[in-house]
C-alpha cells in the first residue's frame, strides 16, 4: 500500500493541452538565439574583459617581448638547432598549408600519431638517436632519454627532462666558450619542480634556459 | 612510481570529497520549486510555461525539437563564417559534409573534430557555435538525466518535469558560474583569452613563429565541466595553450569528473535512498581505478622496440620515462594516464596525449571504456547507461532465482526490458556495424596512418568514439572524408538518441507503475553484493560483445610490439 505523495500533480500535459507544434518551434528558435547570445557571446566576451584586466600578459598568450621584439611565448616551445642553444624535443608539426614539415609551427599543432608498432616510428627514433648522439658527442651505444627522441603530442612541447638537458651541457659550453659547470648551473636553476610538490613531472623549460644563456653574455 | 600513485590518490580523494556538496547542489537544481528572477525572465522571453508538467513523450519531443533548431542555426552560422565578424585569420567556411559532421558532433556532445580548430574556425565560430553548443548539449544531457531520475523516483506519477526548466537551471545555476571562475584560473596559469589576431614572434634563432591565439579559456572551462571535449586547437588539451601546467591538467581532470560523480548522490537524494547512489558511485569507481592502473602500467613500461634501439624509458631522478611518443613532458605518464582514463570514462573526448601512439594495451583501455560507456559517464548519459545495466542485472538475477524482477519498488516487465535491450544493442550494432562497413570498402582504408592491427584499431576507435559520443580519436586516421564525415555523424546520432530516448521511455513507464511493497522476495539493489553483481554483468556483457574486435585490434597490436 503506497501513501499518496503530497507533491503529486495530476496535470500532466496531454496531446490536447500541450502547446501546438508551431508555437513549440518558435520557442525552440528563441531559446537557440537567446542561449547563443548568452553562452556564445556574453560569457566569452565578459571573460575576455575580466581576464584581460586581471592577467593581461597570460590572456594575450604569455608573449615575451625583448627590446620591442616578440621572441616567443613562455608556454610554447620553439625550434632550436644551433649548437649554442639547448634543444627541445622533436616536433611533428607541418607548414600551415600542410605542404611539408615545419617544426614548432604554433599555427598548426600536430603529432606523428604513429602506433607503437609502426615502422615509421622505429625509423624516426633511430634517426633521432643517431643525431642526438652525434651532436652531443656521445658514444654510439649511449642510452638517450626517451623524451629527446620522441615527438610530443602538441608539437609545441616547451620542456625537456633534466636528463635530456644535462646531456647537452658540454656541447653548449663549447659553442659558447663557457665552463660546463656554468651551463649546468643555468639549467639546474631553471628546473621546474612538480607543481605544488605533487602534480606533473619535473622539467626544464627550453626557451627560458636559452634566454638565460643569452643574458649571461 | 609512488609519485604517480600519490597523484592518483589525491585527485580521486578530491573528487570523492566533492560528491556530497555538489550532489546536494544538483539535487536542489533538479528538485527545487522556486524559479529565480533571471530564469523567469528567460521563460517569458522564449514564451514557455514553466509550470507545464511533461510526461516522457512530451519531454522527449521538446528535447528533440529544441536540439533540431539549434542544429540548423549552428549549421547556418558555420557555413556563413566568411561573412561574420571576428575572423582575423580570414578563414573560409567549412565544406557542407564537414559542417554537417561538426554541428552533429557538437550537438550530440561528442565533439569529434574532423577539422583543425586554428585552421578552420574563426573566433566568432569558436564562441557562438562551439562554446554555445558546449553549454546546450551538456545541459540537454543533464536535463535528460534529471527527467530519467524523476521517473525512477516515481514521486510525481508520470510527470518527468519540464525540459525548459531543467535546461535553463543547469546552465544558469551550475555551468555559467563554475565556468567563469574556472576560466579565470586557467588564464592565470597561462591560457590565452583574447580577440587579438595571431601573434608573430621572431625566435632566438631568427625564424618567424606565428602564434595562434583566441578566446581559449572560456571554451576550455565548459569543455570539461560539460564533458564536451572539443579542443580550441587541433592538438586539444596537449597544446600548451589549452593546458599550460600540471595544475590546469589536474583541474581539467577534476572538472570532467565533478558533475558525473556527484550525479550519483543527487540521484540517491531524489529516490530518498543515498545508499543506492553510493552503490552506483562505488561500482563506477572500482572500474575506473582498475582501468587507470592498467593504462598507467602499460604506458609506463614503455615500448620494448624503442628500448632495443637505445632509448632510455625507465624512471630515474632526472626523467619520468615511459612511452613518450605523442605525450608532453610536463604531464609525464602518470597525469597522462589519469587524463586518458578520465576522458574516456566521462565521455569527454579531449586528449592531452595522442592515443594513437599508445602501446596496444594502453589503447585497449580507452576503447573498452567507451564501449562500456558507463564509468562515470558525462552529462548524465553515463549515469543513464549504468542504470540500464542495473535494470539488466535485476532482470538476470531475477531469472536466476525465479522471481519477478523489481527495481526501486517497480516491477520490471517485458516492455522495459525490450527498451533496455534496444539501448544496450544499438551501441555495439553501431560500433561494430560501421567498423565492418569501413574495413570492407576500399576507399575508407586509404585514410589509415598505420597498417595491420593498429590500422584496424584506428577505425574501431573512430566508430566507438562517435557512438559513445566521446570524441577522442586515434587521430592518425584522416577522418575528414565524405565517407567518415557521414557515417561517424550517423553513429553519433544513433549513440545519442537511441540511448536517451528508450531510457526516457523506461523511466516514463516505470514512473506510471504502482509501487510494490518490499517483501522477502525482493532483491535489494543498494547492497555491496548487488553492486559487485552489476559490475560483473557490465564487464561480461561488454567483454562478450566487444572482445573479438578488441582482440583483432589492440591485443594483436600489443603482441606484435612485445614479440616483433
Amino acid at each position: 500500500m503506497t501513501l499518496p505523495d503530497p507533491f503529486y500533480r495530476e496535470k500532466i500535459t496531454t496531446a490536447q493541452t500541450a502547446t501546438p507544434l508551431p508555437r513549440l518551434l518558435l520557442s525552440a528558435l528563441l531559446a537557440a538565439l537567446l542561449f547563443t547570445v548568452l553562452c556564445g557571446l556574453v560569457y566569452p566576451l565578459l571573460t575576455t574583459a575580466v581576464a584581460g584586466a586581471l592577467f593581461p600578459s597570460q590572456a594575450g598568450g604569455s608573449l615575451i617581448v625583448q627590446g620591442g621584439r616578440t621572441v616567443g611565448s613562455a608556454v610554447l616551445g620553439q625550434n632550436f638547432t644551433a649548437p649554442n642553444y639547448l634543444h627541445g624535443r622533436p616536433s611533428m608539426t607541418n607548414k600551415t598549408d600542410g605542404s611539408g614539415p615545419a617544426p614548432y609551427n604554433a599555427e598548426n599543432s600536430g603529432a606523428s600519431n604513429w602506433g607503437a608498432t609502426n615502422p615509421k616510428l622505429h625509423d624516426s627514433v633511430q634517426q633521432q638517436l643517431a643525431a642526438f648522439r652525434k651532436e652531443n658527442g656521445l658514444s654510439d651505444v649511449a642510452p638517450v632519454p626517451i623524451d629527446a627522441v620522441t615527438a610530443s603530442a602538441s608539437g609545441l612541447d616547451p620542456d625537456v627532462s633534466l636528463a635530456t638537458a644535462l646531456l647537452q651541457v658540454n656541447r653548449i659550453a663549447q659553442a659558447r666558450g663557457l665552463q660546463p659547470a656554468e651551463v649546468e648551473q643555468v639549467i639546474r636553476s631553471h628546473l621546474i619542480n612538480r607543481q605544488l610538490g605533487v602534480l606533473g613531472e619535473a622539467r626544464v623549460n627550453v626557451l627560458s634556459v636559452n634566454l638565460a644563456l643569452d643574458a649571461l653574455q | 612510481m609512488s609519485a604517480a600513485f600519490l597523484q592518483f590518490a589525491l585527485l580521486l580523494a578530491i573528487m570523492t570529497a566533492l560528491v556530497v556538496p555538489v550532489g546536494n547542489w544538483l539535487y536542489t537544481v533538479f528538485a527545487g520549486e522556486r524559479h529565480t528572477a533571471p530564469e523567469r525572465l528567460t521563460y517569458a522571453l522564449i514564451g514557455i510555461n514553466a509550470d507545464e508538467r511533461m510526461g516522457w513523450q512530451r519531454y522527449g519531443l521538446v528535447m528533440v525539437m529544441s536540439n533540431l533548431v539549434m542544429l540548423l542555426l549552428a549549421y547556418l552560422l558555420i557555413r556563413l563564417q566568411g561573412l561574420l565578424p571576428w575572423n582575423p585569420a580570414g578563414l573560409s567556411s567549412q565544406s557542407p559534409d564537414l559542417a554537417w559532421n561538426t554541428v552533429v558532433s557538437f550537438l550530440t556532445n561528442t565533439n569529434w573534430q574532423a577539422y583543425s580548430g586554428e585552421q578552420s574556425l574563426s573566433y566568432f565560430s569558436q564562441m557562438a557555435v562551439i562554446t554555445t553548443f558546449m553549454f546546450t548539449s551538456a545541459a540537454t544531457g543533464f536535463a535528460g538525466a534529471a527527467a530519467f531520475m524523476r521517473g525512477l523516483a516515481g514521486k510525481n506519477g508520470a510527470d518527468l518535469g519540464n525540459f525548459w526548466v531543467d535546461f535553463t537551471r543547469i546552465i544558469y545555476r551550475v555551468f555559467l558560474p563554475i565556468c567563469f571562475v574556472l576560466a579565470l584560473v586557467f588564464v592565470w596559469q597561462g591560457m590565452p583569452q583574447t580577440l587579438n589576431p595571431y601573434a608573430t614572434a621572431t625566435t632566438l634563432e631568427g625564424a618567424t613563429q606565428t602564434i595562434a591565439l583566441g578566446p581559449v579559456a572560456s571554451l576550455e572551462s565548459i569543455k570539461h565541466i560539460g564533458t564536451n571535449g572539443g579542443g580550441f586547437f587541433s592538438m586539444n588539451a596537449a597544446h600548451p595553450f589549452e593546458n599550460p601546467t600540471p595544475l590546469t591538467n589536474a583541474l581539467h581532470i577534476l572538472s570532467m569528473l565533478l558533475l558525473p560523480s556527484s550525479l550519483t548522490y543527487a540521484f540517491g537524494r531524489l529516490i530518498s535512498n543515498t545508499r543506492q547512489g553510493w552503490v552506483i558511485f562505488g561500482g563506477m569507481l572500482v572500474m575506473f581505478v582498475g582501468f587507470l592502473l592498467t593504462l598507467y602500467s602499460f604506458e609506463q613500461a614503455g615500448n620494448p622496440i624503442l628500448s632495443k634501439l637505445g632509448a632510455e624509458q625507465t624512471i630515474s631522478a632526472t626523467q619520468a620515462g615511459g612511452n613518450m611518443e605523442g605525450k608532453e613532458v610536463r604531464f609525464g605518464i602518470a597525469q597522462t594516464a589519469l587524463f586518458a582514463t578520465t576522458t574516456t570514462a566521462a565521455t569527454t573526448g579531449s586528449v592531452d596525449s595522442m592515443h594513437d601512439s599508445y602501446t596496444g594495451m594502453g589503447g585497449f583501455v580507452p576503447m573498452l571504456q567507451m564501449m562500456l560507456n558507463n564509468v562515470f559517464g558525462g552529462k548524465g548519459v553515463g549515469f543513464i547507461n549504468f542504470v540500464q545495466y542495473l535494470i539488466l542485472s535485476v532482470f538476470i538475477a531475477g531469472l536466476m532465482v525465479g522471481r519477478t524482477p523489481e527495481f526501486l519498488g517497480k516491477k520490471i516487465e517485458a516492455r522495459e526490458i525490450k527498451l533496455v535491450m534496444l539501448a544496450v544493442l544499438a551501441h555495439p550494432l553501431s560500433i561494430l556495424g560501421f567498423t565492418a562497413l569501413a574495413v570492407a570498402l576500399p576507399e575508407p582504408l586509404k585514410s589509415l596512418n598505420n597498417s595491420g592491427p593498429h590500422g584496424f584499431s584506428e577505425i574501431l576507435y573512430a566508430y566507438t568514439s562517435g557512438t559513445a559520443n566521446n570524441g577522442s580519436a586515434f587521430a592518425g586516421l584522416s577522418a575528414n572524408t565524405p565517407f567518415y564525415n557521414l557515417t561517424i555523424g550517423l553513429a553519433m546520432l544513433v549513440g545519442r538518441y537511441l540511448t536517451l530516448l528508450p531510457m526516457l521511455a523506461v523511466a516514463g513507464l516505470l514512473a506510471s507503475k504502482r509501487r510494490v511493497p518490499l517483501s522477502s522476495g525482493t532483491l535489494p539493489t543498494d547492497t555491496l553484493l548487488f553492486g559487485a553483481l552489476s559490475v560483473f554483468i557490465i564487464l561480461i556483457v561488454g567483454a562478450l560483445t566487444f572482445l573479438p574486435a578488441l582482440t583483432l585490434g589492440p591485443v594483436a597490436d600489443h603482441l606484435q610490439m612485445v614479440y616483433p
